[in-house]
């Protein structure tokens, strides 16, 4: 589907000359502030030359979330033994529920709670007379009814910014009346910050304020420990992501002490100032508690990348060498290991797929993570974009992934992205369920790359398999031929006489 | 039936706002007019004058009981006092907590649904002290009250305030059609007064409907939970808000879109009269050790 004379054509300029024209319908303030959110990278720059984590220009459709989303549907909702109360009206808990698909193991509503959604359902008269009364109940209902919950979570809707409840209060108050239960109120109220990042930044603020300062000596104490002690921070478990990269660590021989947070529970919060390293996948979202780890319990943190085998080489050697040569060992035995699956996943698809052209935009880290496993199929990443990174996640972008001219667009809009790839005309567009139909609609393969389709896991090895069947069976699909319609078919072909 | 008039009385906290209002009221009530008054004060304290009472239950307060606002009935919620003048109360939370502005909302809308002004010439807005947020500002919306009758006094802030509500009024005059009806002096005693609320009236682009003078009939009716009116028609002061009635009652349309001034200008105001001697910026933020 790529442009004809694709080869010949200065692909930098025409990435130039389109988002020209993409601003030129804007009026001049608006495209004099979206200018600095689009550009064609140019190999050698620190960083991808674009502004980022700024208010997004009214008016537009922004693909963003909100702080609580951050909060709540990031970082804390997959906590599964705890209670997530979404605070607020019901709308923000319904519409963040179960939607990220982080698996768990566990029993609903007797040890887990994930696939549950818990809201205080804010009425007129709360908004009115404050809603601190209500929260206190519910608490007491939750503890009612599913006794077995290890602590409770408050994530705020707006109104409760808006009203200014003290819901401090009241968790400090029940926690007492509970025997020192965990209550972790959070102040993700949607309309603070310009995206979900903040949300994930407040989310971790909240870990530390409420959780590890608050945890009980005693408990830590008791933490048997070994040597090669991990926590697996920024998985969220999307169709097993965790699981699948967790394997890879106690294979080479650690032992994966906590995962933040997929099918993470408040006892592994708790227990992860014990580990000898914090490997961190979602930089974006938990690179805050992973420094504060650093400076508080010394311990380090190092990112890493489970998308596609080559990343995953890179990615075992590089946390082995924070270990003795019996993990370096391990890792190199887990290498060998599994390269002969991925030889016959490559083998089996990278025919198929080949020079295949990709446009992503999503969220955290997948707008660079991905590029790697795409590269390991033969395919080429020519456009991505972030909706709510900060520069630093654009220098790495920069610095350890995309290739020279690249098109690069920042909190990218609905118009903008369409535009974009009307023009560019890729074979794939990885993006979400608001982006999906848009897409298909006119033709392009298109994969959700925040909730994998319904698919995954895509992490490690394993996830890889299931990355490459996937993306063929969106590109390769045979509706594609039957896509065009039928009156734009060749004359020659209507010509056909009957007989 | 002439078309429903709406109008709202606004002003400094303690100016006298519902004093004033409740007189006024029962003096247009004397003239025959149908009246209904919505206080939009979480005080609730607006009607208390008219219906005998220390607060009656408010519209907020039963929402509460009965579980939400739409298990409430007109009749739970509206009271009948002196001349049949028909009495609600928004009413809200405790100091505080939650919010008295989506408060005055859920209630002017509850009483608008309901009927609640069917078969009435006056709807009375009374509402606390300061627009601080959109909530308090409902009664100046579209549809809502036509003239605002700010109630003020000589004294700094309280001008200070009515020209604030001026710049409230302005903004929802040019969305709506909510004008300023004029002001009301209500005399403190303070050094040429009336020359100042008249100056004021005039720069706000308004006229200085009434001043009323201060007269302590008014306390001693008010011991008694009631309107000086009521308490003794015969007053000179009860002859004061029934010219006052006269006044509102002759001024329908012929409110304004104010012109509120700056801050600056409203200095500029006390010091042409005189009340504030002329600042010497170079004595400003010295302490009396210093200068």
């Amino acid at each position: 589907m790529s442009v004809a004379n694709e080869e010949t054509v200065d692909v930098k300029a025409r990435n130039k000359d389109l988002i020209k024209e993409v601003l030129a319908v804007y009026p001049e303030k608006t495209a004099k502030r979206r200018a600095k959110h689009l550009n064609v990278h140019e190999q050698g720059k620190s960083d991808c030359g674009v502004k980022s984590n700024i208010k997004s220009i009214p008016g537009v459709m922004t693909i963003r979330g909100c702080a609580y989303a951050g909060s709540k549907g990031v970082v804390w909702g997959p906590i599964k033994d705890m209670v997530h109360i979404s605070h607020g009206p019901v709308g923000c808990g319904q519409y963040s529920w179960s939607s990220r698909r982080n698996y768990f193991i566990g029993v609903t509503g007797v040890d887990s709670f994930g696939t549950m959604q818990f809201t205080s359902d804010f009425q007129e008269k709360d908004i009115v007379f404050g809603g601190d009364k209500k929260l206190a109940k519910l608490m007491d209902e939750i503890q009612e009814l599913f006794p077995l919950n290890k602590g409770i979570t408050v994530q705020s809707e707006c109104p409760i910014g808006l009203i200014g409840d003290d819901i401090e209060a009241v968790s400090k108050v029940k926690s007492k009346e509970y025997g020192g239960k965990t209550i972790v109120p959070v102040r993700c109220e949607g309309f603070r910050g310009v995206s979900q990042s903040l949300g994930h930044h407040i989310a971790n603020d909240a870990v530390r304020d409420y959780i590890f300062d608050k945890t009980d000596p005693s408990k830590l104490a008791e933490f048997e420990s070994t040597p090669y002690d991990v926590a697996i921070i920024g998985d969220y478990n999307i169709g097993g992501d965790a699981w699948a990269s967790r394997i890879l660590l106690e294979e080479m021989g650690l032992r994966v002490i906590a995962q933040w947070s997929g099918d993470g529970t408040l006892a592994e919060l708790e227990a992860t100032p014990k580990a000898k390293l914090n490997v961190l996948h979602c930089y974006r979202s938990m690179n805050y508690i992973s420094r504060h780890m650093e400076e508080k319990f010394g311990i380090p943190w190092c990112e890493y990348n489970f998308f596609g085998p080559t990343k995953i080489v890179d990615s075992l050697r590089k946390i082995a060498s924070y270990f003795d040569d019996k993990i370096k060992e391990g890792a190199e035995r887990v290498i060998a290991k599994y390269q002969p699956l991925m030889d016959a996943v490559i083998a089996k698809y990278r025919p198929r797929l080949e020079g295949k052209k990709v446009m992503l935009y999503v969220g955290g880290l997948r707008p660079r993570h991905v590029i790697g496993a795409y590269e390991d199929l033969g395919m080429e990443v020519v456009g991505t974009g972030y909706e709510f990174a900060h520069n630093d996640d654009y220098q790495r972008t920069a610095q350890h992934y995309v290739k020279d001219g690249t098109l690069i667009y920042d909190d990218v809009n609905g118009y903008e992205f369409e535009k974009f790839v009307e023009k560019v005309q890729p074979d794939l567009v990885g993006s979400g369920i608001k982006e999906k139909y848009v897409f298909q609609k006119m033709g392009v393969p298109f994969r959700q790359m925040h909730s994998w389709d319904y698919s995954g896991p895509y992490h490690g090895y394993d996830g890889f398999a299931i990355f490459a069947r996937d993306m063929d069976m969106a590109i390769n699909a045979p509706v594609w031929k039957m896509a065009k319609a039928p009156w734009k078919t060749d004359a020659a072909a209507t010509a056909v006489a009957a007989e | 039936m002439a078309s429903l008039r709406q109008i709202a009385f606004y002003g400094k906290g303690g100016i006298g706002k519902s004093t004033t209002s409740q007189n006024t009221l029962a003096g247009l009530t004397e003239m025959g007019q149908k009246i209904l008054i919505v206080g939009c004060d979480p005080k609730a304290d607006s009607t208390r004058l008219i219906l005998h009472a220390k607060a009656q239950d408010t519209i907020l307060s039963l929402a509460a009981e009965a579980g939400s606002v739409e298990d409430l009935e007109l009749e739970d919620v509206l009271k009948v006092g002196f001349g049949d003048i028909k009495c609600v109360e928004s009413g809200g939370p405790e100091p505080g907590v939650g919010c008295a502005g989506r408060g005055v909302i859920t209630a002017i809308n509850f009483l608008e649904e309901n009927g609640a002004y069917d078969d009435v010439d006056y709807v009375s807005y009374d509402v606390l002290g300061d627009v601080v947020c959109g909530g308090f500002a409902m009664p100046i919306r579209e549809n809502k009250a036509q003239e605002i009758y700010i109630v003020m006094s000589g004294e700094m802030m309280a001008m200070y305030a009515a020209n604030n509500i001026s710049k409230g009024i302005l903004k929802y005059a040019n969305s709506g059609g909510v004008r300023l009806g004029g002001l009301v002096c209500n005399e403190r005693k303070t050094d040429k007064e009336y020359d100042l609320a008249e100056s004021l009236a005039g720069k706000l682009g308004t006229k200085l409907i009434h001043f009323v003078p201060r007269d302590n009939i008014v306390q001693h009716a008010e011991l008694r939970r009631m309107t000086v009116v009521e308490y003794a028609p015969e007053s000179k002061q009860a002859g004061e808000y029934r010219t006052l009635a006269h006044k509102v009652h002759n001024n329908a349309g012929n409110g304004t879109i104010p012109t509120p001034i700056t801050m600056d200008e409203l200095e500029d105001l006390l010091m042409e009269h005189g009340i504030m001697p002329t600042i010497d910026e170079t004595q400003v933020g010295k302490k009396a050790v210093e200068a």
